[in-house]
Parts: C-alpha cells; structure tokens; sequence
C-alpha cells in the first residue's frame, strides 16, 4: 500500500511547493513511483515548479466531481520515469474538495494506478485545504524557516496532526512527522542572528530530515519550472538529495549546518581587507 | 576581559545582541501557553454561543462581552464563564465558576 505524505507548514512562502516538488523528483528517480498532488485549490502553483503548467487539461477536483477520470487528470513527468503530477483546478469554491472526494482518489492513486508514494502539497494556512491534505497521511514533512512565527505555525499544524487527522482519529499509529528546516543561513546562526537547527528541533520536538540552505538556485529553479533538486550543482538540491535519502531510510551526515571555519589568518586577512 | 575582546577583535566576531536567543526564549513561552489551549475542546464555542443566546433572552447583554475560559487549576479543570452586565452602574459580572472534571493522573 502506497504511503500518504503531506508537506505542510502552517505558515505561507517557507518553501512547501518548492520541497514537494523537490521532494517527489528525488523519490521517483530512486526508482519509486510518485505523484504529487496540489491541495491549494484556487491556487494553483504546484505546475509552476514542476514546469508542466501548459499540460494542465483536468484537475483533481474535476477527478472528484468524476468529471475527468483520473488517469486523464495525471500529468506525466517529461524529464523523470515514474513522476506525475495532480494540478490543483482554479475554482473559487471552497468546499470543492470534500473527505470522501479525497479519500476516493487517495485510494484509487493506491490501489488502482499502484503508486508507492503519494505527496500532498498543502496550502498554507489551517483551513479547509491544509485540513484535506493532511487528514489522511501517513508521515508529514513539516517546512520551518529560522524565523519565529514559521516555527509557531509549524506548531499549531503539528497538534493538528495529533489530535484532528485520520490516524488520530481512528486512534491508529499517530503520524510520524518530520522535520525540514528551509532558507537556512549557517552564517547567521554563528552570529546569533538566527535560530539554529537544535533550537528549532528542541522548541517543535520533532526529528530533523533535512536543512535547505539558503540559495539563490530556488529561484532560478522556479523560474525555469525545473524542481531545484534537479540543478545538481547547487546546494539546494544536494541538501534535497540527502533528504530524500533520509527518508527512504539511509543515514546521511546534516550538511551545510555548520559555517565554514576559516582559519585565523584567514580571517584577519579578511578583516584588514574590510 | 580585554584578552577577551581582543580577541573577539581579531577573530572578526561583531559584538552584538544574539537576537536568536531571544526568538528562542519567546517561542518557548508562547507555544508553552498555546499548547494548554490546544487540548480545549471543540464544543467549546458552541457552548458559549448558547450560553449566550440564554443570558441574552433575560438579560441585555453585549455579545461580545462574554467570555468562556477552560483552565487547569492543580487537579481540576475548571470552566470559567464572565459575562459583563452593562446595565449595572457598579459594573459588576456574573462569574460562574465550576469545576468541571478531575484530571485522572
């Protein structure tokens, strides 16, 4: 039975897209097949970053209201075997997604079409949309930025997870949540300008599966509508790998999590360079 | 104290607030209190929507003035209920406080 991830976070702009996209790239060239879905009904952006935004005919809610057949819906990755994407449809209606409408095509995605894993790309907020893609998972990517009120969203959505999702629920095994520190800056922590990733850890209480630092690559990505893991030179995509990695049970040193030591003439060079 | 700064000085570290700590200190305060709440349970505004519709038929009242609280307090969990009455030049509330459930420990 395939597995149900939501990428969540709460809080807007931390990266959710970028890593779900990210995310499902790195899985499916492992050799899994993958889709990622895009909960963000009425926004749709999730097509953007996979770079398939023109092959958009029918969508997950035309799937649910049985409109398009889901096979018809599944955008087939250009670029990796065994990836596709669910566009998210443009309508302003909010209920369009309903429990049984997901829970239906989560199912189908599962049993019929055999996927190994399913990514659901959450809005941001806690309404209704981040409520859908959550209540079914099975393990949750939590998105944190160093920044305070990410962390305090990243929270709220966490006790979510606990106490309203399906697992809770039908008192099943809780979700097993993971968390993915986005937009980190080594530098900044070394001058205690910016929480680091134990301070992080230690405030949500949850484990670490990956630090994205932060790189000017995510935007060069989402211009191109390439999912930045597949820019092989940037850093961005090196940290994405180890976490895919990690995910998938492999142990991988934390990288770009300590600022690079400069020894000290170095610095003094650099200094009376200033 | 001086070899200290001198040598902050020549190992480039700035002297200045660690602003991180201070975001760290803040979370841990704030998800302490928010986390208490989360358990509160769903029913709790609808309760006081009724409660209000209640009051409101014998009394006027200020929808807006009511206030519903859940709190622990040792070994109970005690539902508060403040609702101001405008009316009264003294200004004085009816507060109900009850007990409502001993917390099984």
């Amino acid at each position: 039975m395939g597995k149900i991830i939501v990428v969540t976070s709460g809080k807007g702009g931390v990266g959710k897209t970028t890593t779900s996209a990210s995310f499902a790239v790195g899985l499916a060239s492992r050799g899994h097949k993958t889709v990622v879905i895009d909960f963000d009904i009425g926004l749709r952006n999730l097509d953007l970053i996979m770079g398939c935004e023109r092959r958009v005919i029918y969508d997950f809610v035309n799937v649910i209201h049985g409109e398009a057949k889901l096979s018809q819906a599944l955008i087939r990755d250009k670029r990796i075997e065994r990836l596709y994407t669910l566009p998210a449809s443009q309508t302003r209606d909010k209920d369009a997604l309903t429990l049984d409408g997901v829970s239906q095509v989560l199912r189908d995605l599962q049993q019929d079409l055999g996927f190994e894993y399913i990514i659901c790309d959450s809005p941001a907020g806690i309404e209704r949309g981040a409520f859908m893609a959550l209540y079914f998972s099975d393990e949750a990517i939590v998105v944190t930025n160093p920044e305070i009120s990410s962390v305090r969203d990243s929270d709220r959505i966490l006790g979510i997870l606990t106490a309203r999702s399906r697992r809770a629920v039908e008192e099943l095994d809780p979700i097993m949540p993971h968390l993915l520190i986005t937009r980190y800056n080594a530098d900044r922590v070394m001058q205690g300008e910016m929480m680091s990733m134990e301070d992080i850890k230690s405030i949500l209480g949850i484990p670490v599966i990956g630090v994205i630092p932060e790189s000017e690559s995510v935007l060069n990505a989402s211009n191109t509508g390439t999912p930045v893991i597949l820019d092989e030179k940037s850093t961005a995509a090196t940290a994405y790998a180890d976490m895919v990695d990690r995910f998938l049970g492999d142990s991988r040193p934390m990288r770009f999590v300590n600022f690079e030591k400069r020894g000290l003439l170095k610095r003094l060079f650099a200094r009376s360079a200033s | 104290m001086i070899v200290m700064s001198l040598l902050d000085y020549l190992l480039g570290r700035r002297k200045q607030e660690n602003t991180a700590e201070l975001a760290k200190e803040r979370l841990q305060i704030i998800l302490a209190h928010e986390r208490t709440n989360r358990n509160a349970p769903d029913y709790l505004p609808e309760l006081q929507r009724e409660l209000l519709q209640v009051v409101a038929k014998y009394i006027p009242i200020d929808l807006n003035d009511i206030q519903v609280k859940l709190e622990r307090q040792g070994n109970y969990e005690v539902l508060e209920l403040n609702i101001p009455l405008p009316e009264d030049p003294r200004g004085t509330t009816i507060r109900a406080v009850t007990p409502t459930r001993h917390i099984a420990r």
